[in-house]
């Protein structure tokens, strides 16, 4: 490691102002910091500082974030071989399948998504944020397996420009740059983003797929009313189901979850209120259970879809989510109920959970601003109490 | 006594290198310093020149805005130089002891029949009064004021504080002379934080006082912290703040009528070899504590506690409100991949690094920043460690938008820099929480006078 460092430390005046290569000198602090740690110290205020920094949380969540993807890799060829009519295809073939699917997707999202980030870096002179190591990785995973790798290119160009950096970068912004990803593409390419044939790798193809296999997602059915063909509660549970790539299984998400929790790096009361809400809004359906769509069994209503995923991974985003901690119970509660609302009431989004969240989204703020008034307001209350 | 004040927010950090209960045996140190930068806000005026004789209580310079305001010599001897600084700010005013600990004799003070006008003259004449501060601001006090209460802290919580306890043990007299005497400066009465689990007798003997008990983790034994459980700060509220060796001083001048700077201070943290306490004084050049008594290696000598305290040089001065030295080593070296490393030697508060399984462990914790200044982006870590009803991280940002209104609606007349100095420890983006802070309640200060 020595010879590594002083390495670094003999190239390094070529990135730093009036070296040869100044203009890649973000790049060059990213892959330093990377590597080491910095050596800075503290100046002023307190002189130690706990260890933890932006590179290890967002690490953690990219951590968190890796059974969801190996089980997507997993499913997208299971998925495949089902609609073949294969389905005893060899474990590893699945796996293989689903790799060449997915990988690429990953790949794009970080290479240009990183790309753009260093570029702005660059042109702010600040150091490169990490925030888009969860973004990067948060996108393919919302995705469809079959989606076409220029649309990720795109959406996620989109994402990290509009999205993140015209509101000043990591921490500034207002919505969840992945769930921004998202919703360009599903606004901009319907097509491509929606129906019975995208949803499982091939399919939209064509080629060899056994007679009367549908590719429709358990919520597609639902809006079309074939609750016949909906999958058991544990099959939702456990992901064996057509979806998102990252989205489908909940256990997986879950144990994300438990990773995320444990290191206190995601919020419970955000999470727990997103699931509360849903189930209570799902429930309530039930009881009036004049649709089909009303008529879903609560519990599973939080297995389909990208509900699970959504609250555990894109509605603890601390930047784009409410700030305060009372504030952190209405904001996960109504992304709960908005989600299942939408879904239920509106065939033409049967993904709630993404709008519902960028709605609430938009709306933390406001959250925040009754949360903020209300202690103002109990601060003068004690003068006038005093007085 | 009243009931215990649970405080259930706030952190205690396990630092290796607590001092001993045992006095050390290092020389009293030659030089002694006053800097005028412990005293924010002050613009110093100075009265002696390098090679005036003074003694202990002669002026060595005065607040240029509120003259009576003087700040004086801890030892009797010869001012030896004036450090300047940029734009000759003056840094630190150099006095020589000549070990003869001649003094100014004030008279001293009989207290049962003073007026409040005849305390705080004296106080003022003895180069005592700066050690009395005011909330809101944190700054040293208006002596035209009338405040409301006086509050004293009876223990420090910080991490490897000094323990009072062991401190004003023995100095029952003194105390309570203190204390009668600054009863006689506000009508709301004196009241004492004491520690719930281990408050000694000298505290709670004490005749004339409210004492209130306290229990939880840092930050309980700050005195913001107390105050905003007793008595919340409101605006057009004044408080006066004190600390429990300043009270000894005071007590002293009472029964005495000189100026005696005495202070018992803790030698701390993981670089010091024996780590213990010793009787100095006021300004105290730290280096015959340090020398020949740390480890080797790049060290940082802080003058009071690892939150709070002052950065100095190894030959620098305690600052006049500091009872601790601490020494941590610099850490201003490169650690490969230390983002991504288990971390068993690393304390967070997060439980994202596995030191969290050893719950009793020690760290040795450097001044590194572990990490590069980044946009706020996790919430709700301030509130963590703040046990106030404040929202730290919207009063940090009004701050920041120079939002006047705002700071003062979220609570900025309640806190110190002290008091947020947890919430910069454990802040991911490490912001300089502490300045930001200072820097509001300057503009506070410059908006309201």
């Amino acid at each position: 490691m020595k010879a590594l460092r002083q390495y670094l430390d003999k190239i390094k005046p070529n990135f730093e102002k009036g070296g040869k290569f100044e203009k890649l000198h973000s790049t060059f602090d990213a892959f330093e910091t990377f590597l080491f740690t910095p050596k800075t110290t503290s100046k002023t205020g307190v002189h130690i500082h706990d260890a933890i920094d932006s590179k290890r949380t967002m690490s953690v969540v990219v951590l968190a974030l890796i059974p969801a993807l190996l089980f997507g890799i997993w499913n997208t060829g299971y998925q495949h071989f089902l609609s073949l009519g294969q389905a005893d295809a060899d474990f590893w073939q699945m796996i293989g399948y689903g790799a060449l699917k997915v990988l690429p997707i990953v790949v794009v999202s970080y290479v240009v998504g990183l790309g753009i980030e260093f570029m702005f870096a660059q042109m702010k002179g600040h150091e490169v944020a990490e925030g888009f190591l969860v973004s990067g990785m948060l996108i393919p995973l919302v995705l469809p397996a079959d989606v076409p790798l220029w649309m990720v290119a795109v959406a996620t160009a989109f994402a990290v420009v509009i999205g993140k950096e015209v509101f000043g970068g990591t921490g500034m912004n207002i919505w969840n740059p992945a769930l921004v990803a998202r919703a360009f593409l599903f606004f901009a390419y319907p097509s491509k983003m929606s129906g019975d044939l995208i949803w499982v790798s091939g399919l939209s193809k064509g080629e060899g797929i056994v007679d009367g296999f549908s590719g429709a997602t358990p919520l597609g059915n639902v809006i079309t009313g074939k609750l016949d063909l909906l999958p058991s509660t544990l099959q939702s549970f456990i992901g064996t189901i057509p979806g998102s790539i990252g989205e489908t299984s909940t256990l997986a998400i879950l144990i994300g979850a438990v990773i995320l929790l444990a290191t206190g790096i995601a919020n419970w009361k955000i999470m727990v209120s997103v699931f509360a809400g849903g189930y209570l809004m799902a429930l309530g359906f039930n009881a009036i259970g004049t649709t089909d769509a009303m008529n879903v069994d609560a519990l599973q209503q939080l297995c389909l879809g990208g509900f699970a995923f959504g609250a555990v991974f894109m509605a603890t985003d601390p930047v784009s989510g409410s700030r305060t901690e009372t504030g952190k119970y209405i904001y996960g509660f109504l992304i709960g109920v908005f989600a299942i609302m939408i879904r239920v009431f509106n065939p033409a989004y049967p993904e709630g959970v993404m709008l519902a969240i960028l709605l609430m989204n938009t709306f933390a703020p406001l959250i925040d601003h009754v949360i903020v008034q209300q202690n103002i307001k109990r601060r003068l209350k004690r003068v006038k109490v005093n007085a | 006594m009243s009931d215990v004040i649970k405080i259930k927010r706030g952190l205690d950090i396990r630092l290796k290198g607590k001092a001993e209960k045992v006095f050390g045996s290092a020389d009293m140190p030659e030089l002694f310093a006053i800097k005028p930068g412990d005293f924010p806000g002050l613009v110093p005026k100075l009265t002696v020149k390098p090679g005036d004789k003074v003694k202990a209580g002669s002026v060595l310079f005065f607040d240029k805005y509120r003259t009576d305001i003087k700040f004086v010599s801890p030892v009797s001897g010869e001012v030896q130089v004036v450090n300047r600084g940029e734009r000759r700010r003056i840094l630190e005013v150099v006095v020589k002891s000549d070990n003869q600990n001649e003094a100014e004799d004030f008279g001293k003070i009989e207290v049962s029949s003073a007026t409040k006008e005849e305390v705080t003259e004296k106080l003022l004449a003895a180069g005592l009064w700066p050690f009395v501060r005011q909330r809101p601001y944190n700054v040293v006090a208006n002596p035209a004021d009338s405040p409301k209460a006086i509050f004293i802290s009876a223990f420090d919580s910080s991490p490897l504080a000094p323990d009072y306890d062991f401190i004003v043990s023995g100095l029952e007299k003194e105390f309570q002379a203190g204390v009668d005497a600054l009863n006689k400066l506000t009508e709301g009465g004196i009241h004492i934080g004491v520690n719930n689990e281990s408050a000694s007798k000298v505290f709670m003997s004490l005749k004339g006082v409210t004492t209130h008990a306290f229990t939880g983790p840092h930050p309980a034994g700050n005195v913001g912290i107390q105050i905003h459980h007793v008595s919340p700060i409101n605006k057009g509220d004044i408080y006066w703040t004190i600390q429990p060796q300043e009270v000894i001083s005071i007590g002293k001048l009472v029964l005495n009528g000189v100026y005696d700077a005495s202070r018992i201070i803790a030698v701390t943290g993981s670089e010091v070899k024996k780590q213990s306490y010793v009787k100095t004084k006021v300004g105290a050049c730290i280096k015959s504590y340090v020398e020949n008594n740390v480890e080797e290696g790049s060290l940082r000598y802080i003058s009071g506690n690892v939150l709070s305290g002052d950065k100095i040089s190894k030959d620098g001065y305690l600052g006049s409100y500091h009872s601790q030295i601490t020494v941590i080593p610099e850490g201003d070296s490169h650690e490969f991949m230390g983002w991504a490393a288990p971390g068993l030697k690393k304390f967070s508060v997060s439980k994202s690094f596995f030191s969290w399984l050893c719950p009793k462990k020690e760290y040795a914790l450097n001044a590194n920043l572990n990490g590069g200044p980044r946009a706020i982006i996790m919430s709700g870590q301030y509130d963590k460690v703040l046990p106030m009803d404040i929202l730290p991280e919207h009063l940090i940002k009004a701050i920041i938008t120079e939002d006047i209104d705002k700071m003062e609606q979220l609570g900025i007349y309640e806190v110190a820099e002290e008091d947020l100095a947890l919430c910069e420890f454990v802040c991911t983006s490490k912001l300089e929480v502490q300045h930001i802070l200072r820097k509001g309640i300057d503009v506070m200060i410059k908006e309201m006078s």
